[in-house]
């Protein structure tokens, strides 16, 4: 794992490898090991505290960070899952059912990427097939038909761009979603934990509130496909995440989210189980405050309505 | 695909090589008399094609993009977009409006790819979102041409919720009962085709036009392998039950109206 971790994660997981080796004989290295750690401390504010936007990218899909299954597990008790879109197949690269967040009984859609490498080929490393955004629409008008609100889980690279994913409407099933849950009329509260890829994350984030770590990203397009097709050069992937302002800090300035969810010094992925209890708290609080506003389709349109910048010309 | 000409009366046709003159391919729906190849077309073309002579009325011309990002790639989007617009004489990547097909009054979109490749931005999307929302306010049915390969990169997220934008009025216009009709010409991809352009009522393409929801180029090097010959063309969704019917040019106007009178 240690491999995959991004380049500028490198010096700290050498510090810590170290400390972890003195601290095998403590009371001979203990000054040694608070001095390191004290080192450790430092470097991770200095880099954590100014992030660039392309290592917000790295982290978003940093190989340890908690992904959707990490966090249905965690946040909701009671969790049935149901297969299938009724039609052609079941997509395992969205997971959907029906759960509970304490008292509250809720529809639960996320992308799910998978963990080890045989779990993310089943997941197609968490890209849908049309017949994931139609298992997502089936089970979001059935919590529609019983009043139950539904939760979101953003966590995909994109739609899956395959011959398949073709033959059988990508861009059809997209669309219908994006139309259908605006009309919904219950809560949708959704929340990106990695990374929002595109046409692929709106289509189960047509939402009342929508959320986001503070490390996910929300993006038209992949920094790497941008840099290829605008820089002409996929290794500008950096500089064309800057461009693509998909940070959530940029997100929420533009009006586009409505919260950011602080995430552990360091990352999710340092502390799954403190993410996933703040993400819970803020979830909670987003149900009631949709709840208690109503209205639902009416002001999920209003809030999308408003969204982009155009200048009105003499 | 499209045409190129050395003195603004002689073209060649990029398909066959055949020499034509101007008034032999307007006269044949900008169609080569030769191969039957489908030249790449405008606005004022389709408008041509669709609407009765001297019945269109633009909408919502002031409405221009803006530059939310501050974008710039090899270039300035803002400077991209001056350029454009003088290159193409067009405001944006949208022409709307109201006009009539055979006496019938409509509301009309046609995207042109000359614009920026037909991507969608905000002012596209608010343009035709305003366009939808007037349709279904004063019950005109709605035909959108569509001719894009996207959401538009320089507008980042904003484009992409122009897609959530368009689909919700296109909901509205559907609680109204007022009948839209897509027409899909070549190209109709990304945020484009995944979002107003497969949502019509009734989905028109013309023949061979490519339309699908990745770019061919992106699907091969994601699977690693040649498309199929024929792959996303209008003839291989019709085959996989996508779209309604593939109707030629020269037909487009009598089957659009013939759709209309079917819903009103």
């Amino acid at each position: 794992m240690e491999k995959l971790s991004p380049e500028f994660e490198k010096p700290l997981l050498k510090l810590e490898k170290r400390i972890k080796t003195l601290e095998l004989e403590p009371e001979k290295n203990r000054k040694q090991i608070v001095a390191l750690k004290e080192k450790l401390r430092k470097i991770r504010k200095k880099i954590f505290t100014r992030l660039t936007p392309y290592q917000r990218v790295q982290l978003a899909r940093h190989p340890l960070r908690p992904i959707y299954s990490d966090y249905l597990k965690l946040i909701f008790s009671d969790f049935t899952e149901f297969h299938g879109d009724r039609y052609f197949a079941d997509d395992e690269a969205v997971i959907c059912g029906f759960g509970k967040i304490d008292e509250i009984k809720c529809a639960v859609i996320g992308q799910e990427k998978g963990k080890t490498t045989s779990e993310k080929l089943r997941r197609n490393f968490g890209m849908s097939h049309p017949e994931g955004y139609r298992k997502a629409l089936r089970i979001m008008k059935l919590a529609e038909k019983f009043r139950i609100p539904v939760i979101t889980f953003v966590d995909t690279p994109g739609a899956y761009p395959g011959i398949g994913a073709e033959e059988r409407g990508q861009a059809a099933a997209i669309a219908n979603n994006l139309r259908e849950m605006m009309t919904l009329e219950v809560p949708i509260v959704t929340s990106v934990i990695g990374e929002g890829g595109s046409g692929g994350a709106l289509a189960i984030a047509v939402s009342n509130y929508i959320m986001m770590l503070a490390n996910a990203i929300y993006s038209v397009i992949s920094p790497e496909g941008c840099a290829s097709i605008l820089f002409r050069d996929a290794s500008r992937a950096s500089e064309a995440a800057a461009a693509l302002k998909l940070t959530s800090y940029d997100l929420l300035r533009l009006g586009v989210i409505d919260e950011i969810v602080s995430e552990p010094f360091g990352g999710a992925h340092l502390a799954p189980k403190r993410q996933a209890e703040i993400l819970k708290k803020n979830i909670k609080k987003a149900i009631a405050e949709v709840e208690e506003k109503g209205n639902y389709s009416r002001n999920r349109y209003e809030k999308f309505r408003k969204m982009g910048k155009i200048k009105i010309a003499k | 695909m499209s045409l190129k000409s050395e003195n603004g009366l002689w073209f060649k046709c990029f398909s066959c090589n055949e020499i034509l003159y101007k008034n032999q391919i307007e006269e044949n729906f900008y169609i080569c008399p030769k191969c039957g190849n489908y030249f790449r077309i405008g606005w004022k073309e389709y408008l041509k094609i669709l609407a009765d002579e001297g019945t269109f009325r633009p909408l919502f011309e002031n409405i221009r993009s803006d530059d939310p990002l501050e974008f710039r790639d090899v270039k300035k989007y803002k400077k991209r977009l001056k350029e454009t617009q003088k290159k193409t004489s067009l405001t944006e990547a949208v022409k709307c409006g109201t006009c009539s097909v055979n006496l019938q009054r409509i509301a009309i979109g046609i995207l042109d790819f000359a614009f920026m490749g037909g991507s969608m931005g905000s002012a596209v999307g608010e343009r035709l979102t305003l366009l939808i929302e007037k349709a279904a306010n004063s019950k005109l049915p709605l035909v959108i041409v569509s001719a894009s390969g996207g959401a538009r990169m320089h507008e980042g997220i904003y484009s992409l919720m122009q897609m959530a934008k368009t689909a919700g009025a296109l909901a509205l216009l559907a609680k109204k009962r007022v009948p839209y009709i897509s027409i899909l010409t070549n190209p109709t991809t990304g945020g484009v085709s995944a979002s107003f352009a497969f949502l019509g009522d009734v989905i028109i393409s013309e023949p061979r036009a490519l339309i699908g929801f990745a770019g061919p180029r992106v699907i091969e090097q994601t699977i690693r392998q040649k498309l199929p010959e024929g792959f996303q063309r209008a003839e291989f969704l019709l085959e996989k039950g996508q779209i309604d019917m593939i109707v030629t040019r020269r037909n487009l106007k009598d089957v659009v109206s013939r759709v209309l009178k079917i819903f009103l």
